[in-house]
């Protein structure tokens, strides 16, 4: 299994990620190396066998519907490298 | 002998007989880190100020009679890749430099009630992800028994920091192995509790079906201690399991008469390094005198773990990833004309190598046409994964192998090739995959002078099976009074 340039330009975009041209060539030996490395649980038979999807059988935790105290906005939005009138501001969105 | 010399819990003793103040311990750990920390580099950030501040307040109101936990005054380092509100949370990220945590995790809000206090915010790979800490944006950690290599990751700082004394515990996290092997390589206890037992609220997720909360101590006394203030249901994290509290100091016994261990033979064979195996099967020959039975078993499926692992917490780690976007906190470009520029140059500019290529690898497996083939296979095996354990523990108490293949390697061997860095986790991962616990015990020294470790599993929530067990092996075998770190260059 390899995973060639045109692959990884792909995963990149749907990343969210630009890459150079030698991150590239880079990532996809190292994903091609990893992908085939991992793909030894093709030898484990998992017919009739179901997914598991969390580590524990907690499932549908529940709780009162109760209103409480969030945090302070102001608190909230001190991470924020751009805010406005106690909001996130962002570019321009619809031309 | 100096006060960052004790364990927490020797320290807890002369703090509440009134023979030390927690001044002088917070005073004689700042002064360590300030004489070891250029050479070690376990901590990112320092919270001396706030820690002597809270430390006179402790010892007034011991002064004025007050009535105080025995806790009290006792200081820690933690991992920084849990929120301490007010102070900076960088995960080892550039993207996360300048983030201030607006809100305390629940271990946080658990070591406060006790009015006990943080020393700083210790180095880790980048959003946990490595094996060595030299994945941190920031600098690599140092291992104190041989500045050349590598103190393990990723808690590699909380680790690093036990281990040379610049703080009595720590807290870390582990998602394949992250507490344990670090602990091994460093030659501390790291203990990893069952999935579900400590709240993850407020640690920053890697993988979430896998990330526990976990402790760093010098002794098991102190892993037993600081776990019974840790463990405990939070409404703030749906996964984490409501039951009886439990006193694990009393299960601090000296005995392990009629235990009976299990000794994957997979794990004893090839690809580990001959005299961890050697150290490893002493110490099953220690619990054979000591009464317990010991026997060889198979695990197998178990070899197929760490091709699962990859797949599942690269998957996990991928979409967690993705609410850095530039916008609400974290790094944002300088680069930009509209908002998709945002997103894509401030994660691209933001984290590192090792992050895009595990963001890279989450998305492929997760992606149209490849999830069945990997994530959903993944998943496959890990059910098969839990019925060998479930079958295993059916068996037996414990099972006992080594926590990593080969002792601490050295800066920059393994670094350029991510798949190699990868296979120093083979022994730990199953565990998490498992959501089983683990602990880290250090049990001896390589030619090289390394500390060796023995890693000890339970099933689900038979943390006080382990605890048993390390503090007999601990009282008969005592490491820490043998072997001390060098901080010496192997050069």
């Amino acid at each position: 299994m390899s995973v060639n340039k045109k692959e990884i330009v792909h995963l990149a975009k749907l990343s969210n990620l630009y890459l150079s041209e030698e991150e590239i060539e880079k990532y996809a030996k190292d994903l091609t190396e990893i992908i085939d490395f991992a793909s030894m649980i093709n030898s484990v038979n998992t017919d009739e066998i179901n997914e598991t999807i969390a580590a524990n059988e907690n499932f549908n935790v529940f709780r009162k519907d109760q209103v409480i105290p969030s945090m302070d906005r102001n608190l909230l939005l001190q991470n924020a490298p751009s805010q406005d009138d106690g909001m996130f501001r962002i570019p321009k969105v619809l031309n | 002998m100096e006060l960052y010399e004790l364990t927490a819990h020797e320290l807890m003793d002369k703090l509440n007989s009134g023979e030390i103040t927690s001044e002088e311990i917070t005073k004689s750990y700042f002064s360590r880190i300030k004489e070891k920390d250029n050479q070690i580099k376990a901590y990112i950030s320092l919270l001396e100020e706030e820690a002597l501040d809270k430390a006179k307040k402790v010892d007034e109101d011991r002064k004025l009679g007050k009535k105080v936990s025995k806790y009290a005054g006792i200081p820690i380092g933690i991992k920084d890749n849990i929120c301490i509100s007010g102070s900076k949370t960088t995960c080892g990220s550039k993207i996360l430099e300048n983030f201030v945590a607006p809100y305390n995790a629940t271990v946080i809000e658990n070591l406060n009630n006790e009015d006990m206090f943080f020393l700083g915010k210790t180095n880790m790979d980048e959003f946990a992800f490595g094996s060595s800490t030299e994945n941190s944006a920031f600098y690599p950690t140092r291992n104190p028994w041989d500045l050349d290599r590598v103190p393990g990751g990723s808690s590699g700082g909380s680790a690093a920091a036990v281990a040379a004394n610049m703080a009595p515990w720590a807290l870390g996290s582990d998602t394949g192995g992250s507490i344990r092997q670090p602990s091994s390589l460093c030659g501390v206890i790291g203990f990893k509790p069952t999935y579900g037992l400590v709240s993850r609220y407020g640690l920053v997720a890697y993988a979430s079906s896998l990330d526990q909360i976990g402790t760093i101590t010098k002794d098991v006394t102190d892993s037993a201690l600081l776990l019974n203030l840790i463990a405990g249901h939070d409404e703030k994290d749906s996964t984490s399991m409501n039951l009886e509290k439990k006193d694990y100091t009393l299960s601090l016994v000296n005995d392990v008469k009629g235990m009976k261990i299990g000794i994957p033979k997979e794990y004893i064979g090839k690809g580990i390094n001959d005299e961890v195996r050697e150290s490893v099967l002493s110490v099953a020959k220690k619990y054979e005198e000591l009464g317990a039975t010991i026997e060889e078993c198979s695990f197998e499926v178990g070899k197929y773990a760490i091709g699962a692992y990859y797949i599942m917490a690269t998957a996990e780690a991928s979409s967690n990833l993705g609410r850095f976007d530039g916008i609400r906190y974290g790094y944002r470009t300088k680069q930009f004309n509209n908002l998709k520029d945002i997103y894509r140059n401030s994660r691209s500019e933001g984290f590192g190598a090792e992050a895009k290529r595990r963001i890279m690898l989450g998305t492929y497996v997760l992606s149209a046409g490849y999830y069945d083939a990997y994530y959903k296979k993944a998943q496959k095996v890990r059910t098969v994964i839990n019925k060998a354990y479930n079958e295993l523990f059916e068996k037996y108490d414990l099972l006992l192998t080594p926590v990593s293949p080969i002792t601490a390697f050295k800066v920059g061997e393994k670094i350029d090739n991510p798949l190699e860095m990868y296979l120093a986790d083979i022994c730990t991962v199953p565990i998490n995959i498992g959501g089983i616990p683990g602990m880290s015990i250090p049990c001896g020294i390589d030619s090289n002078g390394l500390p060796i470790s023995f890693q000890l599993l339970a099933k689900p929530f038979g943390e006080e099976t382990i605890i048993r067990a390390a503090y007999t092996y601990e009282k008969n075998f005592n490491f820490r009074e043998n072997y001390k770190p060098t901080f010496k260059n192997s050069k």
